[in-house]
């Protein structure tokens, strides 16, 4: 977890979706602020973790960082190259170090190619050896993933959620990354396949040196798995430190209703819960000020008009809130 | 989403090479309506394909004495008003109306899937190519085909090029919706993050995935080109008179409706079998095809 040279280095990113209204004489209605400002690191072989609600930015965040989508505003530092300016072939090669697993095992893969070629395919686009070489290597790559080799003849149907989600791990590690980006990689699977998949995705970081970006809803999945945690809402990154420090203090009163809410396998004992109060505002017109200030149950009058900046305390826990780092003085 | 392509519950069919690639067979020769319909429109294809060896007679040989022969041995389907054999005549006219057909089915898959998937994959072209399609969708099919054709003039091959730009701008529409949904698939985006070119995306992944509404689609234009092919030379825009089409057969048998029916009959027979057959194809593989429509064990 050395900050000296981070994998990737995350800037302002900023997506705003137009919503545009008039059928012959379109105009600009206002924008969706998907994400709003996001600034991150992940440290090479780490894994960050980033939990939020659905709806508040981590899939669009994810995606902008491999550019599947393209950010409105901000920067992306893969390895010391700013990936947003890239264009045709120095995207291509950049491309090729950063691969994403998706959430959805049944829309991930295209159910008219037989899984040799659906493996094989990030191999024939970058021109990696021949037909034989590339038999070769789906073979080795199935292995790895834990399917048999006779796999690679059938097509997408024929297997189950688990299966097919290890046949994308394995597209996605064909062309050897450092970075992944997991989707909610497990959200779609049962809890029993859920553990499996877990443990092969750490076994192959551990094995592949990778860098994993992981997008979850499931806390208790990120504990397991992450080294740092990202807490977002609505657009913004409220909190991110350290996995032990942000689950057994967490700072932003956001993340303690979050972590309030995992269910303990402790019948009986009773916790004290944090309930969260409405609905998450819309972020086409996001709250002023903090925008967690209209579910917060420790709300301050600052909060209604000043923002609170991403702040870092001694031991590296970063937290956006006015609770826990008062202003100076009181802007006006 | 996905296709559900074993049907369980259903006694075991041998699984052959055939049902293996295209399990999709299978469920089809279940269907009721598919099969009758592949009778239908097959015998009618047999009768086109092998019209010399049906009908030896040359459907164009005047015969005086043989006019308006009621159908019997020696004239299966009788003769018309100049003693021309109909059986030759609408053995020919079924080559010549499938011929169109399958020319306007071929231009439609050709032209409709360039224009709906640069439609529907480069948004930018989208609102232009889109708004040219409307403006032809807004006239009648037939009349904008009759203003076609006779504009070209008539002939069999402006007959095909009227009816292809008629149906061009429905494919168009259909291959476009599809693809809307499709590119937006997760397993698109995977080949756009693995750095695959705009045509890989669209011929290997897209297309692919947007076959079965296109097909559906063009079964049913064969049907309305074969009957638009035969409203066009009834009309006379079609193949010059002495060529025997359907329409032609029609549209020269007509004054002779109350004496001699047959002569309009056959012909309006053949060309009711044939679109009805390809409607009763065209529901099937709707039926089979879209996953969407659970009415398929019927």
């Amino acid at each position: 977890m050395s900050d000296a040279q981070p994998l990737v280095r995350v800037e302002g990113l900023t997506k705003h979706f137009p919503i545009i209204k008039g059928l012959m004489f379109s105009r600009l209605a206002g924008a969706v602020k998907a994400v709003d400002g996001v600034s991150f690191t992940i440290g090479r072989g780490e894994t960050l973790g980033f939990v939020g609600e659905s709806g508040c930015g981590k899939t669009t965040t994810g995606r902008m960082l491999i550019r599947l989508i393209e950010p409105t505003a901000g920067k992306v530092m893969f390895d010391g190259q700013d990936v947003l300016s890239l264009q045709g072939e120095a995207l291509r090669r950049v491309r090729r170090r950063m691969q994403i697993i998706f959430q959805d095992p049944f829309g991930s893969l295209n159910p008219r190619m037989t899984v040799q070629e659906i493996i094989a395919e990030p191999l024939v686009i970058h021109g990696e050896s021949d037909t034989a070489g590339r038999a070769q290597r789906v073979r080795e790559l199935l292995d790895v993933v834990g399917l048999a080799s006779y796999a690679a003849g059938r097509y997408p149907h024929e297997f189950s959620g688990g299966q097919r989600q290890r046949i994308g791990i394995a597209r996605a590690l064909a062309l050897r990354p450092q970075l992944m980006i997991c989707d909610e990689p497990v959200s779609a699977l049962d809890v029993s396949i859920r553990a499996q998949v877990i443990n092969l995705l750490q076994d192959l970081q551990r094995d592949f040196a990778l860098t994993f970006l992981f997008i979850s809803h499931d806390l208790g999945v990120v504990k397991h798995i992450a080294d740092r945690v990202a807490v977002m809402y609505l657009g913004k990154i409220v909190e991110i430190a350290d996995k032990r420090t942000l689950y057994a203090r967490p700072g932003h009163p956001y993340t303690q209703a979050l972590l309030s809410a995992i269910p303990v396998p402790k019948p009986g004992r009773r916790r004290q819960r944090t309930v969260l109060k409405g609905d998450v505002p819309s972020p086409i017109d996001p709250p002023s000020g903090c925008r967690f200030h209209t579910r917060c149950p420790h709300v301050m009058d600052i909060c209604r008009r000043v923002e609170p900046a991403l702040q870092a305390d001694a031991s590296g826990q970063h937290v956006a809130c006015h609770l826990v780092h008062p202003p100076a003085q009181p802007s006006t | 989403m996905t296709a559900a392509v074993d049907a369980p519950g259903l006694p075991a069919v041998a699984k052959t090479g055939l049902f293996k690639r295209w399990p999709i067979l299978r469920r089809l020769l279940r269907h009721k309506a598919f099969v009758i319909g592949a009778v239908l429109f097959g015998f009618i294809l047999l009768v086109a394909l092998f019209a010399d060896w049906i009908a030896p007679i040359d459907p164009n040989r005047i015969s005086i004495r043989n006019r308006f022969k009621p159908p019997d041995l020696t004239h299966w389907l009788g003769t018309d008003n100049l003693g021309r054999s109909q059986l030759s005549r609408v053995a020919y006219g079924a080559r010549l109306s499938l011929a169109i057909g399958f020319a306007v089915v071929v231009l439609n898959a050709v032209f409709g899937v360039i224009l709906g998937a640069a439609a529907g994959y480069f948004r930018r072209l989208d609102n232009i190519l889109m708004r040219i399609t409307d403006a032809l969708m807004a006239f009648p099919a037939v009349l904008l085909a009759i203003g076609i054709a006779a504009a070209l003039g008539p002939s069999s091959m402006t007959a095909a090029i009227a009816l292809s730009a008629v149906y061009i701008p429905r494919t168009a529409r259909i291959v476009r919706a599809s693809v809307l949904v499709v590119r937006e698939m997760e397993f698109v985006q995977a080949a756009i993050a693995m750095g695959a070119s705009h045509l890989r995306i669209l011929g290997k992944h897209v297309l692919p995935n947007c076959l079965a509404p296109l097909i559906v689609q063009l079964t049913f234009i064969f049907a309305y080109a074969v009957l638009s092919e035969a409203v066009l030379s009834f009309l006379g825009l079609g193949a010059a008179p002495p060529t025997p089409t359907w329409g032609n057969i029609i549209a020269e048998g007509r004054q002779y409706i109350r004496e001699a029916a047959w002569i309009t009959v056959i012909p309006g027979m053949a060309l009711a079998a044939t679109v009805l057959g390809l409607n009763l194809l065209g529901d099937g593989l709707r039926d089979v095809l879209d996953p969407r429509l659970k009415i398929s064990q019927a």
